[in-house]
């Protein structure tokens, strides 16, 4: 019992640190550090929240948690459960069961956001070859011949950097080169990987705010964590104007309802970004970041360890 | 595929390779790639005789707005695929803080 109790426990730590998490203030000031909280924090609660629910629907847990779970369900599909169930069983086969929907919801929502994800990039990668061409203002980027400002990076193993003619008339070479060294950031920490399990999260809970408050915040920080690698090559106001220039000029679908409010919030993510850039906090002190980091360690580590090892 | 485009009605292997006077492509290998555009859906053939005549399926502009399109419009699965250099805000709003920056930057110079 204690095993599910240390469970239930993690998996509630989980969701409030990351509701504590989404609007503190001094990830920005490290962003790469919170990211990786962010990670630990989303494994570690789907670790906690999959063996809670196993752990009650499992009688004893003398061989850890997971190989007790996995016995118990050998010894139902073994024919035990033709006998007659008390309700003590009953209950507990109902926790396994939802337990182990729980799993593959979250094992088959990445898969099918991945899935798709890929077959979104080929798309673009085909379309890219027919329409785009290159230009001397932009080395190393394709352009497409659109009117608006468009720039985003296509990720993967063939990546590429996608910017409109749009953008090439809007943008000064210097905000072109401050948006190419942001961009090259994202291909280069495959940052489309980072986000990927936390936009299945949102596919998969898209109802809870939780998830969604997680997605924004991570979504928010990658972006955050790649300005400041562009900053490295670039200063920090040409990349402040060519957000501003490329964000003002980027319009073009109409938002409308729910929509509407989300992008007022997004000028407030925007807004964020700038001044970071132009009034940059000092990143974290090394010991902050360690707390950071043991916080990370044990997220992961204690749900895990107690899934193993036999109580 | 631009000739295909730039053409006002379908074409055979021979006209296409016959615009194509500034690489010197083999017929077959040109009859390859169109073969390959149409299985991908880009083209539209039909039979003329013994000979098949190639067309675009839709017009560079529809695709140019469906590649847009999935990189502007960031809501479900294309949010993965792609990353945005950053979103489209409430125009007045990014506006705003365009004006204060660039008032910023003239007097730090001035």
């Amino acid at each position: 019992m204690t095993a599910v109790l240390v469970l239930a426990a993690v998996a509630a730590a989980c969701v409030q640190a990351s509701s504590t998490l989404s609007v503190a203030c001094w990830p920005r000031r490290s962003p790469a550090a919170a990211i990786v909280l962010w990670q630990a924090i989303g494994l570690g609660w789907g670790l906690a929240a999959v063996g809670t629910l196993i752990g009650l629907g499992t009688a004893t847990h003398r061989s850890g948690l997971a190989g007790s779970a996995l016995s118990q369900v050998a010894g139902f599909l073994d024919g035990r459960a033709h006998a007659p169930l008390g309700f003590l069983a009953a209950a507990r086969l109902v926790c396994l069961a939802a337990g182990l929907v729980l799993l593959s919801l979250l094992v088959g929502v990445l898969l099918s956001v991945s899935t798709a994800v890929l077959r979104a990039r080929q798309r673009q990668r085909v379309l890219l070859s027919l329409l785009a061409h290159g230009d001397p203002k932009v080395p190393g980027a394709l352009v497409v011949d659109y009117p608006a400002a468009a720039a985003y990076c296509l990720p993967g193993l063939h990546s590429a950097i996608v910017i409109s003619a749009g953008t090439l008339d809007l943008l000064d070479s210097d905000e072109l080169a401050a948006v190419l060294a942001h961009e090259r950031a994202h291909l280069r920490e495959r940052h489309d990987l980072v986000l990927l399990p936390f936009i299945a999260l949102l596919h998969g809970f898209g109802w809870s705010r939780a998830a969604r408050q997680a997605h924004r915040a991570v979504a928010l920080l990658v972006e955050m964590h790649a300005d400041d690698r562009a900053l490295r090559q670039r200063p920090a106001r040409e990349l402040a104007t060519a957000l501003l220039r490329v964000g003002a000029a980027g319009g073009g679908l109409a938002p409308s309802g729910a929509l509407a409010a989300i992008e007022a919030d997004l000028g407030g993510e925007v807004a964020a970004r700038v001044t970071r850039l132009l009034r940059p906090a000092p990143s974290l002190s090394a010991p902050a970041l360690a707390l950071v980091g043991l916080a990370a360690v044990l997220a992961v580590i204690v749900p895990a360890a107690v899934l193993v090892i036999p109580f | 595929m631009d000739v295909l485009w730039e053409a006002p009605e379908s074409l055979t292997v021979r006209q296409v390779s016959g615009q194509l006077t500034e690489r010197d492509l083999a017929h077959t290998t040109v009859m390859t790639v169109l073969d390959r555009l149409s299985k991908k859906g880009f083209a539209r053939r039909q039979r003329d005789g013994r000979a098949w005549r190639y067309r675009a399926a839709e017009s560079r502009e529809a695709y140019v707005t469906e590649l847009m399109l999935s990189a502007l419009d960031q809501t479900g699965d294309r949010q993965a695929a792609l990353a945005r250099f950053v979103r489209s805000v409430s125009g007045s709003e990014a506006r705003a803080l365009l004006n204060a920056l660039e008032a910023l930057g003239e007097g730090s110079k001035g």
